[in-house]
């Protein structure tokens, strides 16, 4: 294995199993949030178990974070090196002609993506680490309630919030719409399952941020 | 028919370069896109100028040295050949037309269109065959049962010319579709096995060391493929490099 992960195909490789995880990881978070639209406790009970079990808290956040830091880093670094591979510009370059506009702008895509992660980490993963381990207050409550939903529910009063959410989950279905697929294609998944994988993947892609959407907007419409 | 030309004018590897306005009239629309610049070089040569520098050998569409970039497309707007098959019924009288060499730092302009796709050469020299007993033992290819599906993804990959169309195309300069199909065509026959564990890794090694960019599936190449090489060929490349660095 000495060099994979130093060669074209190891990085494309590592982006692809960072991707997969983050995708997962879009899964569970979407999975949660939907709850909040049917059923307060619900929601409230999922949301305390996972921001006070110890082993999401301690095992699987550690490695989420390396993972987002990891899928960007490598993002950035795979632009820098595939800019540097065509030192003179076209002058006349039809790229519509031959691929999709997803597909040659996931750096930007991208981008939103990473200045969307900003704003929800200053609106909900900050505070929450403020009031659980600088606080110390892991009980979840707020004049003897769950806070959860409450806090959900207040974040989204804004209009100009949840236009930018809003916004930033449609950049979000763009990545995903060439980066699902793309993944596949990188750890090598060629088989009869390849025609059923891109179906799914495009439910994928346009399903969850559609979701998110969806969640935002029911909140800020409440 | 009436055109404007945009020509790629470079004198030789260290000029800088620049692009040049050309008119151009009485083109036939049945004349191939090589034709018409032979009748421009001739007009430039009569005129005491110095005519565009361009490649080509067969002008069948099968030996991969033609390589323009010609209205920001390689090997122009049609799909499935190269730059020698391209037609001017493929353009409009008045039009202007951008013609450049292929773009990437591995491929360097020698000369105006002319550009070094040796890095190729190299990356077939570093795996890109089989080994043969020529002894007077050699077995009859023949003889060895493949069967019909893999037979046919062998002989599609193998139909590429290595015109660097792909490379050119790829927004990243990458050259995994031409790396790729040089490493399926023997991956999927049994005469490739033996090697085949050196030949991808050695055959990406190269590839890299070249300085072509990292492949995100973009698929340009595969559209603008004169041979319509697919991008199954990346897929299986990619599974060959993961199992031959574990085994290696």
């Amino acid at each position: 294995m000495s060099g994979f992960l130093s060669s074209s195909i190891g990085r494309k490789f590592a982006m692809a199993l960072s991707a997969f995880f983050l995708m997962i990881f879009l899964l569970q978070h979407f999975a949660i949030n939907i709850l909040s639209v049917f059923s307060e406790s619900a929601f409230n009970k999922a949301s305390h178990f996972m921001g006070t079990f110890w082993a999401v808290q301690y095992l699987l956040q550690p490695v989420l974070i390396f993972g987002v830091v990891f899928h960007f880093v490598m993002g950035f670094v795979l632009e820098i090196q595939n800019n540097r591979a065509r030192k003179i510009k076209y002058a006349k370059n039809n790229g519509g002609a031959n691929s999709s506009w997803m597909s040659r702008n996931m750096i930007l895509s991208g981008l939103v993506i990473l200045a969307f992660m900003a704003l929800h980490f200053i609106d909900f993963w900050i505070p929450e680490i403020n009031t659980k381990y600088i606080q110390g207050d892991m009980s979840g409550l707020h004049n003897g309630e769950f806070r959860y939903f409450h806090e959900l529910e207040e974040k989204f009063h804004s209009h100009i919030r949840t236009i930018v959410y809003c916004i930033s989950f449609i950049f979000l279905a763009l990545h995903l719409l060439h980066g699902f697929n793309s993944a596949f294609q990188s750890v090598g998944a060629n088989n009869k399952y390849t025609r059923g994988l891109k179906g799914f993947s495009k439910i994928y892609a346009i399903g969850i941020p559609l979701g998110f959407i969806f969640i935002a907007l029911f909140h800020h419409l409440k | 028919m009436n055109l404007t030309l945009k020509i790629w004018r470079q004198k030789n590897a260290n000029d800088k370069g620049k692009m040049t306005d050309y008119q151009i009239s009485d083109v036939s629309p049945d004349m191939s896109f090589l034709e018409m610049l032979d009748v421009l070089n001739n007009q430039l040569i009569e005129k005491g100028d110095e005519p565009v520098a361009f490649d080509h050998d067969c002008r069948e569409g099968i030996c991969g040295m033609c390589s323009l970039y010609i209205n920001g497309e390689a090997h122009g707007p049609d799909r499935g050949v190269t730059t020698c098959q391209l037609h001017m019924r493929k353009f409009k009288d008045g039009d202007t037309i951008y013609i450049e060499p292929f773009r990437a730092k591995a491929f360097p302009v020698i000369k105006d269109l002319v550009v070094d796709r040796s890095a190729f050469d190299r990356v077939q020299h570093a795996g890109g065959f089989i080994s043969v007993n020529t002894s007077g033992n050699t077995q009859d290819a023949n003889a060895i049962p493949i069967n019909k599906h893999d037979a046919d993804k062998s002989f599609d990959a193998a139909t590429c010319i290595g015109c660097g169309a792909c490379v050119a195309s790829c927004k990243n300069s990458s050259a995994m579709l031409f790396v790729s199909a040089k490493v399926s065509q023997f991956a999927l026959l049994p005469q490739g096995q033996v090697e085949a564990t050196d030949r991808v890794l050695n055959m990406v090694k190269q590839m890299d060391e070249e300085g072509f960019g990292n492949c995100t599936n973009t698929g340009a190449c595969e559209v603008e493929c004169p041979k319509g090489i697919s991008l199954e060929n990346i897929a299986r490349m990619n599974s060959e490099y993961l199992k031959a660095s574990l085994k290696g």
